[in-house]
């Protein structure tokens, strides 16, 4: 038999074999539902008790009468889990304010930086007298701020903020991880500088300088330390889901960044193999396990509801791992490289429907009945949103790894349509949310003006509708156009003029709601607007400051 | 789960088969592939001029991959040239792929427009060649001046795209910019025939040993 073939066949089994030994491994009560496990995120006598820090106190109120279901407890939660609680949160609030601050700052950055280099797409001459300023240039700059500066910042936030909490102790190394944070965000700041200044790897996703990616290694490193040891000193028995999906999240972005960077090493072929098994598993093994691991904490806790299926998420984290790490020949459809390659690829894109469709039932069914807390919860919308694009975009991507429709759909603007469904409908949505429920916790003040967060989301999500669907269609008929031997090439520029055009409007609506957001942000950091301190509200016993905790 | 070290090490295998699959055994594929005996290493004017194309992002609109014929057959149609294979790639450090066709495939540009005159003035301009074109102009690789000096090079423009009375002169990178363009060819004969995947089915499965993928192992 064919070799490559056996090579093919080798790695599909092997991650076969593996996905089941270790399920079986873990398999204690595999077919007996393990309730108290997918409890852990609520202190003891919390459940039924909404939590929604985003939300003043009437309209929490409202929240909590929506959700109310007979059978739900109504004595208090345990003192001291909450004493815990708090003492965690006390313990990160510091970095988790570094890392979401700089997220903010880069998504004002990163957003408008994409913005005008969707608008030179349609005026060519907009913008061209400095070689800074050039699409190359500004439409790189744009990735790397908001995939390393805004994702990455933001889900290392996340990160710092849940570990203490689900593993009840407080975090430990506080000054490595602002350390850590300096250097990545020194390295951000510097990979965007060179690139403008025409300095760059010329990698996709991985262009910024490898002098420079050392920084951001050495700040993974420092960030990794402390994360790990507060894992290993932790309270809890059990690990919930999120921490397996956010420690998984970490060693992974770690390792590929430095196998990515590595200089010297890779060439021709060879690298453009390398290069997309990064690049896709930059948003399958670091954006995606983030995300949802923070949907799998937020989602439950805000409805006060543990998840339905512990052992679903199980297998959804498995599967995830094995299949999605293998995705990346799916970017090279077509290309010079090795058959096989492909092919694998193509079967563990199709295979990733097995983990994508586990966490959608599993949300489904956590979410029955409480869908329409989202009328009442604007973070929680913004996490269900996301969820919701989580699906849709992973589907999309499974059947856009097909080779009858790579054959059109690649090489056009279709894959990017995608890609803003991933990266802005699903990650970027879900990041919103967290952020949302964190912050009151964090500075111990409310969200100043509520209403801003309806605002918010609204053109957050009208504009990335408005950006996908136009930018698909239009994506799409350039690809049957370049397809056809008959059209010359230039017809495939012409028709996508005016879906180009609509990108803008779209993108528009969503740096327009990035603009409310920061400036929401910065007006609670400086403690502008009413004088609400977030705990003095929903106290009832002068017990504020746990309250202020999620009670 | 509450076993951390369960955790980790499920993580780390993981990781491991995937960089095995995708990079290891592409790399020993492609290691000992030989360079085509049509291609030429690049001069350093080349090699400056490719960097000047790496520096200004036009890999982000332009691939250099044709594909094959038979998967989609318009790319030879215009001219776009063979399906490439492994060896093209030999002196591409980094490699330039590319993942989007916002304009065309360049991998055989210097055969199909080897016209310096054309280049410059394309680059400088290419509403003046293509009134359609979303191609950014680039009027920061040339002067715009009186009079040019006797040892530059003056680019030959329809004339409405010159201010009156002055001339356009290419930059030192333009030029290698476009030395590198002239050098993009990929049209000699190459030997064993593409190993390409073009059908459904994985590539040459039951074909004989010289349609494999050069160098496999
Ligand atoms: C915004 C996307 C974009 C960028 C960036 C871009 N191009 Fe283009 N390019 C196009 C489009 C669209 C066309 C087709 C229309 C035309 O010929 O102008 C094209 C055509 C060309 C052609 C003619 C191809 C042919 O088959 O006739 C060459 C050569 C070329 N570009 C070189 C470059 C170089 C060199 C750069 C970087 C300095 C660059 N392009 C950057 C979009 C782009
Ligand atoms: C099962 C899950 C998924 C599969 C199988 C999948 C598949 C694909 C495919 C086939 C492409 C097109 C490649 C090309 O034509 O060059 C693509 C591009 C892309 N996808 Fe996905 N996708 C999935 C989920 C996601 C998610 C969840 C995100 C966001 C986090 C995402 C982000 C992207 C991005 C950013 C690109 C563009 C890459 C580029 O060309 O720069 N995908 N994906
Ligand atoms: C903050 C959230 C955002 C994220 C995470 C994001 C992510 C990405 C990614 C991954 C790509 C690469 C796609 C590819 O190469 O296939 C990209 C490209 C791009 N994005 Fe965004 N984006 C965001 C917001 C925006 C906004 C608000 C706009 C405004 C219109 C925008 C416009 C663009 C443009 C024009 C490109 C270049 C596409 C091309 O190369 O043709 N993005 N973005």
């Amino acid at each position: 038999m064919d070799s490559a073939l056996l090579s093919l066949l080798g790695a599909f089994l092997l991650s076969m074999i593996g996905l089941f030994a270790f399920i079986w491994s873990l398999r204690k009560g595999l077919l007996v539902e393990n309730p108290r496990a997918a409890s852990v995120i609520f202190a003891k006598g919390e459940i039924g008790r909404v939590d929604d820090p985003a939300l003043q106190g009437s309209d929490h109120a409202k929240l909590q009468a929506a959700a109310h279901e007979a059978g739900d407890s109504t004595d208090g939660a345990d003192a001291a889990e909450i004493a815990d609680r708090v003492a965690a949160d006390r313990s990160s609030a510091f970095p988790v304010f570094m890392f979401i601050a700089f997220a903010c700052m880069w998504l004002l950055f990163g957003g408008i930086a994409g913005l005008v280099s969707s608008l030179k797409l349609h005026w060519p001459d907009w913008l061209v007298s400095e070689a800074w300023m050039t699409f190359g240039r500004l439409r790189t700059v744009h990735l790397t701020a908001v995939l390393y500066g805004w994702i990455t910042n933001a889900e290392l936030g996340i990160i710092i903020w849940l570990m203490p909490r689900l593993l009840r102790t407080p975090l430990v190394g506080t000054m490595w991880l602002m350390l850590g944070g300096a250097l990545v965000n020194i390295a951000i700041a510097s990979g965007i500088g060179a690139i403008g200044a025409g300095w760059t790897d010329g990698l996709e996703y991985l262009e910024m300088p490898w002098p420079i990616g050392i920084f951001f290694a050495a700040g993974m490193v420092c960030i990794i330390g402390p994360v790990l040891y507060t894992l290993v000193n932790r309270k809890t028995e059990s690990l919930y889901v999120t921490t397996w999906y956010h420690t998984a999240g970490l060693l992974w972005i770690t390792l590929l960044f430095i196998v990515g960077k590595m200089p010297g090493v890779h060439f021709g072929v060879q690298q453009a193999a390398m290069n997309w098994w990064y690049g896709h598993n930059v948003l399958g093994l670091w954006f995606t396990p983030v995300a949802v691991g923070a949907i799998y904490y937020f989602l439950p806790k805000i409805i006060a509801r543990p998840i339905r299926s512990y052992n679903l998420s199980l297998l959804g984290f498995w599967t995830l791992a094995f299949f999605y790490a293998q995705v990346g020949g799916h970017h090279l459809v077509g290309g010079p490289v090795p058959g096989w390659l492909i092919t694998l690829s193509i079967v563990q894109s199709m295979m990733m429907i097995v983990p994508v469709i586990a966490f959608s039932i599993n949300m489904g069914l956590t979410l029955r009945g409480r869908m329409r807390l989202g009328l009442y919860s604007p973070t929680l919308r913004f996490v269900m949103f996301g969820g919701i694009m989580y699906l849709l975009s992973s589907l999309q991507g499974s059947f856009e790894a097909l080779r009858s429709v790579q054959q059109v759909a690649h090489f056009t603007h279709f894959t990017v349509a995608h890609a803003h469904l991933g990266a802005y409908g699903f990650v970027t949505m879900v990041l919103f949310g967290a952020i949302y429920f964190m912050m009151p916790r964090i500075l111990h003040f409310e969200w100043p003006y509520p209403k801003l967060i309806s605002v918010h989301f609204w053109l957050a999500s009208i504009g990335i509708l408005i950006y996908f669907v136009f930018l698909s269609y239009g994506g799409w008929l350039q690809g049957l156009a370049m397809l056809d031997p008959a059209r010359p090439f230039i017809d495939s520029v012409v028709v996508t003029m005016p879906w180009l055009q609509w990108r803008s409007v779209g993108g528009a609506l969503m740096v327009a709601s990035h603009v409310v957001f920061v400036l929401h942000f910065l007006a609670m950091v400086l403690r502008l607007g009413p004088n609400r301190v977030g705990a003095a509200l929903f106290a009832d016993q002068g017990k504020a400051l746990g309250v202020a905790h999620g009670e | 789960m509450e076993n951390e070290v369960k955790l980790t090490t499920g993580v780390v295998v993981t990781f491991a088969i995937a960089v095995s699959a995708l990079v290891v055994l592409p790399y020993m594929q492609v290691r000992d592939v030989k360079p085509p005996e049509g291609l030429k290493p690049y001069t350093s004017a080349e090699q400056r001029g490719r960097a000047v194309y790496i520096a200004n992002g036009c890999m982000y609109c332009h691939s250099q991959q044709p594909r094959s014929e038979s998967f989609a057959p318009a790319d030879a149609k215009r001219g776009w040239g063979r399906a490439s294979v492994p060896g093209d790639y030999y002196y591409d450090k980094p490699h330039l792929l590319g993942s989007m066709r916002t304009g065309p495939d360049l991998l055989n540009i210097g055969v199909r427009q080897p016209s310096k005159d054309w280049q410059l003035g394309h680059l400088f301009q290419p509403r003046a060649y293509v009134p359609e074109s979303i191609m950014p102009s680039y009027p920061y690789l040339f002067e715009i001046k009186d009079k040019a000096d006797p040892d530059e090079e003056t680019v030959n423009l329809p004339p409405a795209h010159v201010p009156p009375g002055k001339v356009v002169v290419a930059r030192p990178e333009a030029l290698d910019l476009v030395k590198y363009l002239q050098s993009l060819k990929r049209n000699y004969p190459i030997l064993p025939p593409e190993p390409r995947d073009t059908t459904g089915a994985p590539a040459a499965p039951a074909a004989p040993d010289a349609a494999k993928p050069a160098g496999s192992s």
